[in-house]
């Protein structure tokens, strides 16, 4: 499996460039990957990103897009509460990409 | 990841066999046509052999030591062990009705996805092995060599097969080529060649009791969440309750069904029939999964997530169970649990508590079927239901291969939709029923990195269901079977976007009647309900979530 650099330091990723140890996480791996993915990471972006890694901290596993897209627009509103926003954001699709970015496990089974 | 070429290309599809003699041709791994290999952790988590980092696109596979004898003494094993097996492998005469059954065939005109090709792979080596001709003529009686490029090969063709078992329906001596691919896969476990898209949900099943590793407080709020979603669409506050000690009934679904799109729109039905009838039943956050990925793997790893159904129906007490919109599960619970222990004598013969219905076929698997069930009380007349809810879908039924072939499932879930929906089209008849296409993805390849094959594979299914879309304006089908749930919906994104995938249990809670509810004015996904459906046009589009959702 490949790994990445990330100021200095080699992290090992999947097939798909997702970060294999979660604890390898920081916020220049993620401004690396979104790099790799061709995001520009804003505000609006880390909040999503951030969202995320406090969803995953709490229930071990990424959330599908209809949750998030609920506890978005539970947390900020329903402007940023709906897929349009999101795919704003991650135009390869929010789920995969933000959580990629996020460093979260990619889902697996009948999904 | 490789990009999946574009539609119009791959539907150039070269049926030309190259011109080579087949054992001549070495496998390749293409992008797009093969899955990742089995990560270390997971093998040592499940006690396979051979953990190591290794891609298929490598060169250097790392095969261990006295790799051959594993395989030769694995294939000696079986042939004690399996009659069936032992059987497939004699009996082939080769008449090729199976050969343009294949959806991968079809899909790709590679002539080792042809059924009884992909059958010599292994064959090949039976002979050369185990049969006394084959030990003297060699070659000239089919027999050749166990080698790396064999394994090569057996990886790329039996990791190609979705175990549909579309072919054994017109094999004239009924091989179930489904059961010889399953022995091949069971051969590469032996030697630690494996894909990570089923053995990392296999994992996760047998720690975590799903194959999404779903943690049981993950579990309870994905589902509390879908409450607040009905109460928004329908007025009514459902309460579903989870490892209820002294529940009469155990209800069993995949696990995409409480965290997947579109499979969650069907975990709505589900409660909100539940609710609707009172019913004495408990969700469970342990066996908290109704798809079985070790029957992909092995039948010792089928036979340990199967149990745990049954231990957890023991643990709560419960007398029977229920079981969702899942496909291989079914197969499992028909074909294979009863070779596997005695079943589970502390339930009960499945009795409906609203209509009385004994279910005296699922004595031994004390276990029915969702749509059986609900059948039952529409016959019963226990449902009050209005069918003009979905109205805006003009809708088809895609039969699962595995209730379809593996369990002659085709009345009930069609007696269901047509008591819900108005307007139900069937796709031409060598499509449906037992000679349904497959999703193209089936048997844990439903996988990204897989996507060229899926779309090949697929393509028989979206070309039946293009036919109906442009016959009579079909814009849903509904299927029983989480894996299709989420594997169609990619398929159709891409060969036919204007329709989408739905469940049965969906259809049954857009036309429930409750007692209580709103004036109902959307439908499970959000999506606005035609005030006079009558007057206007269908596929209501829109719905937030539910449109744009592609993803898990």
């Amino acid at each position: 499996m490949p790994n990445i650099e990330v100021g200095g330091k080699q992290i090992e990723v999947d097939e798909d460039g997702y970060i294999q140890n979660l604890d390898d996480w920081t916020e220049d791996v993620a401004k690396h990957i979104a790099e790799q993915e061709s995001v520009e990471m804003t505000d609006a972006h880390w909040e999503v990103v951030q969202f995320l890694r406090d969803y995953y901290k709490e229930y071990k596993i990424a959330p599908m897009i209809r949750i998030l897209v609920k506890a978005i627009g539970k947390a900020m509103g329903p402007e940023k509460g709906n897929t349009k926003y999101l795919y704003s954001l991650f135009p390869a699709g929010p789920a995969k990409q933000a959580c990629k970015i996020a460093g979260l496990a990619k889902p697996t089974g009948c999904v | 990841m490789a990009a999946t070429p574009k539609p119009e290309e791959l539907q150039q599809i070269d049926y030309t066999p190259p011109e080579k003699e087949w054992m001549e041709v070495p496998p390749s791994f293409k992008p797009g046509t093969w899955c990742y290999a089995g990560k270390p952790q997971i093998l040592e988590y499940l006690g396979l052999p051979n953990p190591r980092k290794w891609s298929p696109a490598d060169e250097d596979w790392k095969f261990p030591d006295n790799w051959k004898n594993t395989i030769l003494e694995g294939i000696r094993e079986r042939l004690l062990k399996f009659r069936s097996f032992h059987l497939f492998m004699d009996i082939c005469v080769r008449c090729g009705a199976c050969a343009d059954k294949c959806h991968f065939y079809l899909g790709s005109g590679d002539p080792k996805n042809m059924p009884v090709l992909r059958a010599e792979l292994l064959r090949s080596i039976y002979r050369r092995e185990f049969t006394l001709t084959g030990k003297i003529f060699k070659k000239m009686a089919g027999g050749r060599e166990l080698t790396e490029e064999v394994i090569k090969e057996w990886f790329s063709y039996f990791y190609q097969c979705t175990e549909c078992r579309r072919c054994s329906v017109f094999c004239p001596y009924g091989i179930d080529t489904a059961e010889i691919t399953m022995m091949g896969r069971e051969l590469l476990h032996l030697i630690g060649m494996n894909t990570n898209w089923i053995l990392e949900p296999a994992a996760n099943c047998y720690r975590m009791g799903n194959h999404l590793g779903i943690q049981p407080h993950a579990f309870k709020d994905s589902l509390l969440g879908l409450v607040e979603d009905i109460e928004m669409e329908t007025g009514i506050k459902v309460d579903p309750s989870f490892n209820r000690k002294g529940a009469e009934i155990l209800f069993i679904t995949p696990s995409a069904d409480v965290f997947a799109m579109p499979a969650i729109f069907t975990m709505m039905g589900y409660m909100m029939l539940f609710h609707h009838l009172d019913l004495d039943v408990t969700f469970s956050t342990y066996a908290s999964e109704g798809g079985n990925f070790g029957l992909f793997t092995s039948h010792e790893m089928q036979k340990r997530l199967n149990y745990k159904m049954y231990a957890e129906a023991k643990r709560l007490g419960v007398k029977w169970i229920l079981g969702g919109e899942c496909g291989h599960m079914w197969r499992v619970i028909h074909q294979y649990m009863g070779t596997h222990w005695d079943g589970c004598d502390e339930l009960e013969v499945p009795v409906s508590p609203v209509t009385g219905t004994r279910f005296e076929h699922a004595k031994f698997t004390k276990m029915i079927h969702i749509c059986e069930f609900t059948a039952d009380l529409i016959k019963n007349n226990k449902l009050k239901l209005n069918p003009k809810r979905n109205d805006p879908y003009r809708v088809t039924f895609h039969d699962s291969c595995n209730p379809a072939r593996g369990m002659g499932f085709f009345e009930e879930p069609r007696y269901v939709i047509e008591n819900v929906a108005n307007n139900f089209f069937e796709m031409p008849e060598n499509t449906i029923r037992e000679q349904t296409f497959c999703c193209g993805a089936g048997t844990g390849l439903n996988t990204d990195e897989f996507m060229e094959m899926r779309m090949r594979g697929g393509y028989p299914r979206a070309s039946a269901l293009k036919y109906v879309a442009g016959k009579h304006d079909v814009n849903l089908m509904a299927t029983i079977c989480a894996i299709d749930k989420a594997t169609l919906d990619a398929l159709v994104k891409y060969w036919i976007p204007e329709v989408e995938i739905g469940g049965v249990h969906e259809l049954v809670g857009n036309a429930l009647e409750m007692e209580g509810q709103n004036d109902r004015e959307t439908n499970l996904r959000g999506e606005p309900l035609p005030v006079e459906p009558s007057e206007s046009p269908p596929a209501a589009e829109g719905g937030e979530a539910g449109a744009e959702g592609g993803e898990a």
